[in-house]
């Protein structure tokens, strides 16, 4: 069984839930950017739910089946047609051999996540079938999608069903403009003015263009001033510069003051510019939904409230798993 | 030295080991990263050095954020005890300083480049006060450098020139980042030397190229096949400055698979190195030479 590549996309990759264990070498997690939509779509689908999807961006691919299978489509609101013919997202349909997927213009979000039954079967590496292109590693030879490519489809563990849809309230998908985006401050928070720091709680930005899976860029708020001081040693002079660093997942570094960086799944590891903070573990799914130019604010959260927005976004993934077991 | 901690989020742990970079303080996080792992926390996803400082990714549903913090402040103190020695291997990286591929990369993007009309060596050895690119060549490769980090992308390694502060290199990243390196340019930014190990955007000065590959992800070079990356934190780098000629053969010797790098074990004592910098120095040396 397998899935042919007829047209590939803007930059479709195969993802799972991630590769962690080897961030100290500078091998990042990759992943779906949007996990909740990785996992509603393979639950669709019958699969568990971290195994290997698709990830579109921005535009879908097309694709052929060579067998018969059960296909759901999540995350972002990216039209599917099968032989032309409109399918719903998130919810699951028949694909027989010979049929082929497609989609129309993107309507609402960034990324969508197709499942097929079986899970896409390329090579596990490092303990994960995901895509890591800037390290040519992992997915289908390590890189994006490309017309032609053949993609190996595992056995269905299970026996999917057509027509199982996943509510709207359990799509955890960004609401409400602009996007809020809860940020605990720390790490070289202290390098910034209090004046500074309140503005970037408060400013409206916007997604850069420069918005992909390693980080995503905004722009349109106040640069940020910094308390005057002597650089350290190995730091760089640039007062935006630290001595090289580990980066965090989330973490909001901010080159020379002006736009905020928010490294993702396939975050850079580590480098030389300081970070204001870091955005919480359960809003990182949102991101990886956000198109160039929507406007976002971020919102100071502490720890304790944090861990309240996690348990919260594990209990939307728990009854996902109960509506769709 | 006080180590500053903050949470990087519900899911991170930062720890400022020292705002300066030093081998103290490199050797600190080193220490209390290996310390971590051995400590086998439940929770503890990914433990990882940095130059001078360290990052705990952890789960907060298996640990809580502040009891994980009071365990690294216990470890964090518990290391001011123990002596700075380290186990590890030193490594011989042959280089081609001045090579024909980094020199086109240079060229290309000169206008993003604080002296237009050079090269990345030539600035590099006037703003060190060095009179020609052979001394500067001579001053790079003539003492080992510590991997203080590996990472930004798959198995860079970050390097520390184990000199006194005052004879390290030091030079200013490009004005701004170029869109292209090739694979493998040794280059040089701050007080930090690196390998790229992918090809791609960069900002550090371009001194020159090896030939021995430190990145694979399909595993085929034969030094590779355990790991795909060669580099961890700790590991000692010598370099080798050669010509165009050795540079072809050992390139030769790489893609029929009969390439073997000169890698040693080696134990480092930071109290020792410190007594006499360059006697230490030349004492790895003959560990990595075999005599």
């Amino acid at each position: 069984m397998a899935v042919k590549v007829l047209k590939p996309g803007l930059a479709t990759t195969v993802q799972d839930l991630g590769r962690p264990g080897y961030y100290h070498i500078g091998i990042p997690l990759s992943g779906g950017m949007d996990r909740h939509a990785l996992a509603a779509a393979n639950l669709l689908v019958g699969n568990e739910a971290g195994a290997a999807v698709l990830e579109a961006v921005f535009m879908g691919p097309e694709l052929e089946f060579t067998e018969d299978a059960i296909v759901a489509v999540t995350g972002a609101e990216l039209p599917p047609k099968l032989d032309g013919e409109p399918r719903e997202t998130w919810t699951s349909f028949r694909a027989k051999r010979g049929q082929i997927l497609s989609f129309d213009f993107l309507k609402q979000g960034a990324r969508g996540y197709i499942a097929v039954s079986g899970g896409i079967d390329v090579p596990v590496v490092l303990g994960s079938r995901s895509t890591y292109a800037l390290g040519a590693l992992g997915g289908f030879k390590g890189r994006k999608l490309e017309a032609g490519d053949e993609l190996p489809i595992g056995r269905a563990v299970a026996t999917g069903k057509e027509g199982r849809s996943v509510a709207r309230e359990l799509r955890g998908q960004p609401a409400g403009m602009p996007t809020e985006l809860r940020a605990m401050p720390g790490l070289y928070w202290h390098r910034i003015t209090e004046a500074a720091g309140n503005g970037f709680f408060s400013d409206t930005w916007k997604v850069a263009p420069e918005a992909d899976r390693i980080g995503y860029r905004f722009k349109g708020g106040k640069p940020l001033e910094f308390v005057p001081r002597e650089p350290p040693f190995g730091a760089g002079s640039d007062p935006s510069n630290i001595t090289d660093a580990c980066y965090p997942y989330g973490s909001i570094q901010v080159p020379g003051g002006t736009e905020p960086i928010v490294l993702h799944r396939d975050a850079v590891s580590g480098g030389g510019y300081f970070m204001v903070g870091t955005v919480i573990a359960a809003d990182m799914d949102l991101i990886g939904q956000l198109q160039p130019n929507t406007p976002v604010k971020f919102v100071k959260v502490d720890m304790n409230q944090a861990l309240v927005a996690r348990k919260s976004r594990s209990e939307l993934l728990g009854r996902l798993h109960s509506a769709l077991a | 030295m006080q180590t500053r901690f903050s949470f990087g989020g519900d899911e991170h742990i930062f720890a400022e080991v020292g705002e300066a970079m030093s081998l103290e303080a490199f050797f600190k996080s080193l220490f209390i990263t290996n310390a971590v792992r051995d400590a086998k926390i439940k929770g503890v996803t990914e433990i990882c050095p940095a130059n001078a400082s360290y990052q705990v990714k952890f789960d907060p549903d298996q640990i809580k954020p502040d009891d994980l913090l009071t365990e690294l402040k216990r470890l964090d103190s518990a290391s001011e005890k123990s002596e700075p020695v380290i186990k590890t291997r030193i490594i011989e990286i042959p280089v081609l300083y001045n090579d024909p591929w980094t020199h086109e990369t240079l060229m290309r993007f000169r206008e993003r480049h604080q002296d237009p009309n050079g090269t990345d060596l030539e600035y590099a050895a006037r703003i060190n006060g060095l009179d020609s690119v052979d001394a500067f060549i001579k001053a790079h490769s003539s003492a080992p450098w510590f991997v203080s980090m590996v990472g930004f992308v798959a198995g860079l390694p970050f390097l520390y020139q184990m000199v006194e502060r005052k004879r390290q290199l030091q030079a200013p990243k490009y004005l701004r980042p170029r869109t292209d390196t090739p694979k493998l340019t040794v280059g040089h930014g701050g007080c930090f030397s690196c390998i790229y190990s992918v090809r791609g955007a960069g900002g550090y000065q371009m001194f020159g190229i090896t030939p021995m590959p430190i990145y694979d992800p399909n595993q085929n070079i034969s030094y590779l096949r355990d790991f795909m990356c060669l580099f961890r934190p700790g590991d000692i780098v010598k370099w080798k400055p050669i010509d165009r000629a050795a540079y072809d053969a050992a390139v030769a010797d790489v893609d029929a698979g009969r390439f073997a790098p000169v890698i040693r074990d080696v134990s480092f004592s930071l109290t020792e190195f410190n007594r006499d910098v360059d006697a230490y120095n030349s004492k790895l040396d003959g560990v990595l030479h075999g005599r």
